[in-house]
């Protein structure tokens, strides 16, 4: 559309009235030219992804008639988000707000203590020699490639020999462990620590320990918050291992109680309630778009993290 | 004989890992002493002293009827867990079992599902406790679902004797009848799909519990099960009505496209583009509180018969509570499922929508002439406990139907969505039940 025949561009004569500040400026890395068709595939994809959410979106202000009587993409005459979630938190004596604090609960102990451990075991694999660090290699590359999946049945029945299951502690010790995250960690941590400047730290005299949270630990800074991201995604939306391991309705996190709120539907006697199914599945994504948006800039600069050698 | 049992049972252990993605079921080669008989003394006893009993069970009236039972017995505790919906149930309930830990007391099983736990006696024969006793208290059907062998595998919770819900709306607006046969209702499914292209006479996608209600309606006696000698076979006659019938239906594209339980199918209820619902008495509980919009417009009326003139109907799904063999607290088991599905509990179950399986109560007037706001005030279950008595009392599932339902649509199914015919799937279905039921160890009559 904007270069049809060049012929009537009056912007266009003034703009190269300045070449030699135009060329450069168009080789400065970062500010690519445009390209319609990455922008036309750029666009195919977002719509792919948002879709599903706008769909969500639009379905959560409809009531459990106005979901059958109305065309999906777009909103039925009245607007009940608000109906919605305060039925949703109501509903069963308030069981949702139950599973929300579980699932944070998970969240901050199971993600936020995989992603401590990941950070303390990624530093000493990138900065310490010690001998067996090549098996210990090994095995943290070998442990990434087994889904989590595959050992939950295994460690079900580790866990109830123990006594553990049906206990918070059978959703919380397996989400410490996070291969990739130590992976992460390490690759990072070599590429964002000089170690001179650890050196420079042990001669002003400071501790192992001081090292480390003082000036380590605000290096590793973006590398932490991209492994903590990943943790939680991972445990927000952890399904399996809760499956098998909680009976306990009241120890449910989030997706299990929304399963079994959308099982209700094909039950013989259940109440069918595709409605606050939806809500709770809305409310349930909103704090990881919120942890995503918030932590948006370290999250990326992490993703880039060992990618240019300086 | 033992050595022959114990492959068996092996080979029960791996049919858990394999249907139900569990580790090995375990837990079933010490012969527990549960032959020694329970009286009611000391069931009684057991109640006075009190204790913990833990219930899976995924039916919602079962809530009111454990707050009940904990009232009548104060010392006595029901911890009442939602361990999930039929299959995500009997696979928590084989890792337990498995694990000899956390296993329940008391369990809800379909009728279907039952027969594998019997068979490994992973449920305990409630013979012992006097279950044999209320035999003529329960509707043929239920009744005989429970039985396995000369054992007593659970109490009947529920029952879905087969009726015809069909939306008078639509059937009025096109002025067709109401089909009592099913060649009727091959010629009203027609008649509506003409009438207006969007409306579909039923919606199947392939359920393999509507087929064998259907199969076990038809007269046909596709299941022969004696202890571990079993034999499959979809050609008798009863089956080639059913497949005849139901090829036109697909063959003409009369029949929606929509899987059962899901928000389409809800939809499709609620519209009127399904326009009949062949399928068990419990329900009328999902129709009122998942297609409310629709109220007024469904009434129920008698299966079509596969025989003008005939009176056949079946059984719909249904479930049972049953007592793990690993489950503790057995006496206070027992007392509860026998208060929840014999005594007291029964009412308050019917009271918020259940469909008994007891006879005194299907045949009580305040039950008949209970009138349903939904069915326009249509006195419902005069219809479903009339299908109740007619059900065929000779059915049996397969001891692994579980595992053989799973597989439905990969035999079956590709009747609805390919050129091959229903009695070609059927017999693709009962080709690979044979193959596993033989690799299980059982012997298997072709």
């Amino acid at each position: 559309m904007t270069t049809t025949t060049g012929s009537v561009r009056p912007t266009a004569p003034l703009k190269s009235a300045a070449p030699r500040l135009r060329s450069p400026r168009r080789r400065i890395p970062g500010r690519p030219r445009r390209s319609i068709l990455l922008t036309v595939l750029t666009g195919v994809v977002l719509v792919y992804s948002l879709l599903p959410l706008v769909w969500l979106l639009i379905s959560a202000t409809k009531s459990q008639q106005g979901l059958a009587r109305s065309f999906g993409l777009w909103f039925d005459g009245n607007f009940d988000l608000w109906h919605n979630i305060g039925e949703t938190f109501a509903y069963q004596d308030g069981v949702f707000g139950r599973w929300l604090l579980n699932t944070l609960l998970y969240v901050v102990v199971g993600a936020g203590g995989a992603t401590f451990l990941a950070v303390l075991g990624g530093y000493a694999l990138a900065k310490f020699a010690f001998p067996g660090k090549r098996a210990v290699f090994a095995v943290v590359i070998g442990a990434v490639a087994v889904p989590g999946t595959a050992l939950a049945v295994p460690t079900f029945l580790m866990f109830s020999k123990m006594g553990l299951t049906d206990t918070p502690w059978a959703v919380i010790i397996p989400s410490l462990i996070s291969p990739f995250g130590l992976y992460l960690m390490w690759v990072f941590a070599t590429e964002a620590i000089p170690t001179e400047l650890m050196e420079a730290a042990r001669i002003d005299g400071a501790s192992e320990l001081r090292t480390f949270f003082q000036v380590a630990l605000p290096l590793l800074a973006p590398g932490t918050v991209t492994v903590l991201l990943f943790t939680t995604v991972a445990t927000w939306n952890n399904y399996f291992l809760p499956l098998i391991m909680l009976k306990d309705p009241d120890w449910y996190p989030l997706t299990l109680g929304l399963d079994s709120w959308n099982k209700q539907a094909q039950t013989a006697g259940g109440e069918a309630i595709p409605h606050l199914v939806l809500t709770g599945s809305l409310l349930t994504i909103v704090p990881l778009i919120a942890a995503f948006l918030l932590l948006q800039k370290y999250w990326q600069s992490g993703l880039s993290a060992g990618s240019v050698k300086e | 004989m033992p050595k022959n049992s114990r492959r068996l049972l092996r080979g029960i252990g791996l049919l858990c890992a394999v249907a139900l993605g569990a580790t090995a079921c375990g837990g079933s080669d010490n012969d527990s002493s549960s032959d020694k008989q329970v009286s009611s003394a000391d069931i009684q006893a057991a109640l006075k002293k009190g204790g913990t009993v833990t219930v899976w069970a995924w039916e919602p009236t079962l809530k009111q009827v454990a707050a009940d039972f904990e009232k009548k017995y104060p010392k006595v505790d029901i911890k009442l867990v939602n361990a999930g919906t039929n299959n995500d149930q009997y696979k928590a309930l084989s890792n337990a079992i498995a694990a000899k830990k956390g296993v329940p007391d008391v369990a809800q099983i379909e009728y279907y599902a039952l027969g594998q736990y019997a068979l490994t006696k992973q449920i305990t024969d409630l013979k012992a406790y006097g279950a044999e006793k209320l035999a003529d208290s329960y509707s043929p059907g239920p009744w005989n679902s429970v039985k396995s062998g000369s054992g007593v595998y659970g109490l009947p919770m529920d029952s879905g004797p087969m009726a015809l819900f069909y939306n008078k709306k639509v059937f009025d607006k096109y002025k067709i009848a109401v089909p009592t046969t099913w060649d009727e209702y091959v010629e009203a499914a027609r008649k509506l799909h003409k009438a207006d292209p969007k409306a579909y006479i039923t919606s199947d996608a392939g359920d393999a519990g509507l087929t064998t209600s259907l199969l076990w309606q038809a007269g046909s006696h596709p299941y022969k099960v004696d202890g571990t000698k079993v034999g499959i076979d979809f050609t008798d006659a009863g089956a080639k009505k059913y497949s005849d019938t139901w090829q036109k239906l697909i063959d003409e594209k009369l029949v929606a496209p929509v899987t059962g339980w899901t928000d389409d199918w809800y939809k499709g209820l609620g519209d009127g583009t399904i326009a009949t619902l062949p399928t068990g008495a419990w329900m009328p509980a999902n129709f009122a509180s998942g297609v409310k919009g629709a109220s007024g417009d469904w009434r129920v009326a008698p299966m079509p018969q596969w025989e003008k003139g005939a009176n056949a109907s079946s059984e719909n799904g249904g479930s049972s509570l049953a007592l793990p063999e690993l489950g503790k607290n057995k006496e206070l088991a027992y007392a509860f499922v026998e208060y929840a599905n014999s005594g007291a509990g029964v009412q308050t179950r019917i009271k918020n929508g259940a469909f008994p399986a007891t006879t005194k109560d299907l045949n009580s007037s305040s039950f008949q002439n209970t009138e349903f706001p939904y069915f326009g005030g249509q006195k419902a279950n005069k219809v479903f406990a009339e299908s109740a008595k007619s059900v065929p009392t000779d059915w049996k599932y397969l001891p692994y139907q579980v595992y053989s339902n799973s597989i439905f649509n990969d035999t079956v199914g590709k009747a609805y969505v390919s050129s091959t015919k229903l009695t070609a799937g059927l017999k693709a279905w009962q080709d690979a039940s044979v193959k596993y039921g033989t690799e299980q160890g059982f012997t298997v009559d072709k």
